[in-house]
């Protein structure tokens, strides 16, 4: 135990619920089988640590105290309501040992990685994967995570509590899958990772840019997926994407907070270290099996980011990975931003023609960056009137005020 | 175990007389691939064509199915599984998915 003081508790809770949250609702979950109540407990436990850690000082290791502080809890919740318990579907446990708990000391069983195959299981909705992984392996607040995702607290509490009913009706096992349906389901997780940094990357409406805390929640969510699974190369590649694709975030904007383009960016401000550690992942990822798609777009983000000029940059080389990427993941963004490196690494009139045909395609109807692309190789073209007017589309199209005055920015740039 | 309700779609009206012969082979052979993957049917049953159907909605009585889809119920069966990964496994196995579908809904209680 050490005394650190009031302030010094407050950061150590603070500390303890970023880096154990997930560890401690894992390892209570595996005792209450009812996602609810261990949420409520663990949720106890930290109000407690407030507390407690002042009077008695911070244990030597947070993490054990608080899953035996939250345990408690859960066991006295238990007992006391055993006659009404009885009557609940509790969560499928497949290999459980046995109920009670044992002696946690310094050896808390990791059960993230269950936790983590739960809440982004296919028999959920795609949204209430995401709401869930938010919630219950990072530990974000309802009405903080109904902020990020533009829907009322209300909504988002609704969401949550339906996930978690058909959890335990449905009996979705806390289980990391067999071998053979790893893969599949692994392609779950990752997709609610990346879906959580893209949304806080690029917020889809709203003022700011980026949201700072989604990016950071994912990027540390998807080093704790690369530690408890170092052989998965897809969760390599995808902490390499995200990582890489985050060291230029402090010059995706100028000073007015307008968007700046890959090739007006200033490379001596970007993330040197986190380049670095995305491009050394990529590289070992890569020597295992046939690259999928999270590893095909980092290898494609890193050689961006290692080209010290925007002239520099490895067309040729980025085109054949987008046609590695094309086989592995068939899908008309794919081809949109394959159209962008064929501009580079051919010509943009044939970039156009890729472009053009990509129009007939109804998934890409409302999506803004397809006029964009297309205004900008109009514009390379010199066919400044048909770039105004795409321009002018991909205005309608777009909701993001930073991307709003970019593209208005390239219109009066026109006129 | 838990108990769940399979419910088997087919392409609209579902009659027997328009299953393919091979599917009619295997959905007799299906008991025996849910006790070999470890589950058990605990009773199951083929509906007639859903033309055969009659609804009531109040006190309102009409031909047919209760919701006129493409794709209509054909049958159901009780299944005991350990989870829902497990009723999955069974599931995918079934062959109605080949044609229609399958819904896989926990019993209450």
């Amino acid at each position: 135990m050490t005394d650190a003081g009031t302030a010094g508790v407050h950061q150590a809770v603070a500390d303890a619920y970023r880096d154990h949250w997930a560890l401690v609702l894992a390892a209570t979950a595996r005792l209450t089988r009812d996602l609810d109540l261990a949420e409520e407990c663990v949720q106890e436990a930290y109000t407690q640590a407030l507390a407690g850690w002042d009077s008695d000082g911070i244990p030597h290791n947070p993490a054990a105290w608080l899953v035996t502080t939250a345990r408690r809890r859960a066991v006295d919740a238990i007992r006391r309501q055993q006659v009404l318990r009885a009557k609940l579907p509790l969560l499928a446990m497949p290999d459980q040992t046995d109920g009670g708990v044992e002696d946690l000391d310094d050896d808390i069983p990791d059960d993230r990685l269950r936790l983590v195959f739960t809440c982004c299981h296919p028999a959920l909705a795609p949204d209430a994967r995401v709401a869930l992984t938010l919630r219950l392996v990072c530990g974000i607040g309802t009405g903080d995570i109904a902020r990020a995702f533009l829907v009322s607290e209300a909504t988002m509490a609704a969401r949550l509590t339906r996930a978690k009913k058909k959890i335990a009706a449905a009996r979705i096992p806390f289980r990391v899958p067999a071998a053979k349906d790893l893969s599949e389901r692994l392609d779950a997780v990752l997709s609610v990772v990346h879906l959580l940094f893209t949304t806080g990357h690029t917020a889809p409406s709203g003022d700011q840019l980026l949201r700072a805390d989604l990016v950071e929640r994912a990027v540390h969510l998807c080093r704790t997926l690369h530690a408890l699974m170092p052989d998965e190369p897809e969760v390599t590649g995808l902490l390499a994407l995200m990582l890489v694709t985050d060291a230029r975030r402090a010059t995706r904007t100028d000073a007015q907070g307008r968007l700046l383009r890959l090739a007006e960016q200033d490379r001596t401000r970007w993330d040197q270290a986190a380049i670095a550690e995305g491009r050394d992942l990529v590289l070992r990822s890569m020597r295992v099996g046939r690259p999928g798609r999270y590893r095909l777009q980092a290898a494609i983000a890193a050689l961006h980011a290692e080209a010290p000029r925007y002239d520099d940059t490895d067309w040729p080389q980025i085109l054949t990975l987008y046609d590695a990427l094309r086989r592995v993941w068939p899908s008309p963004v794919v081809e949109l931003n394959r159209a962008v490196a064929v501009s580079m690494a051919t010509d943009p009139g044939t970039a156009l023609l890729e472009v053009t045909a990509l129009e007939r395609d109804p998934r890409l109807a409302r999506y803004h960056y397809l006029p964009a692309i297309k205004a900008d190789l109009l514009y390379r073209l010199g066919r400044f009137d048909e770039a105004a007017a795409a321009y002018r589309a991909a205005l309608e199209l777009t909701d993001n005020a930073a991307e709003r005055d970019y593209l208005a920015g390239r219109l009066a740039d026109l006129s | 175990m838990t108990q769940y309700a399979i419910l088997l779609y087919a392409p609209a009206p579902a009659d027997v007389a328009d299953m393919p012969a091979e599917e009619i082979e295997a959905h007799g052979r299906h008991a025996d691939v849910v006790e070999e993957l470890g589950g058990h049917i605990v009773s199951g049953h083929a509906l007639q064509a859903s033309t055969t159907a009659t609804s009531v909605r109040g006190d309102t009585v009409t031909d047919g199915p209760f919701i006129e889809a493409k794709e209509v119920i054909a049958g159901f069966y009780i299944l005991e599984a350990r989870d829902l990964d497990h009723a999955l496994e069974i599931t995918k196995r079934n062959p109605a998915t080949w044609r229609g579908g399958v819904e896989i809904r926990p019993l209450l209680g």
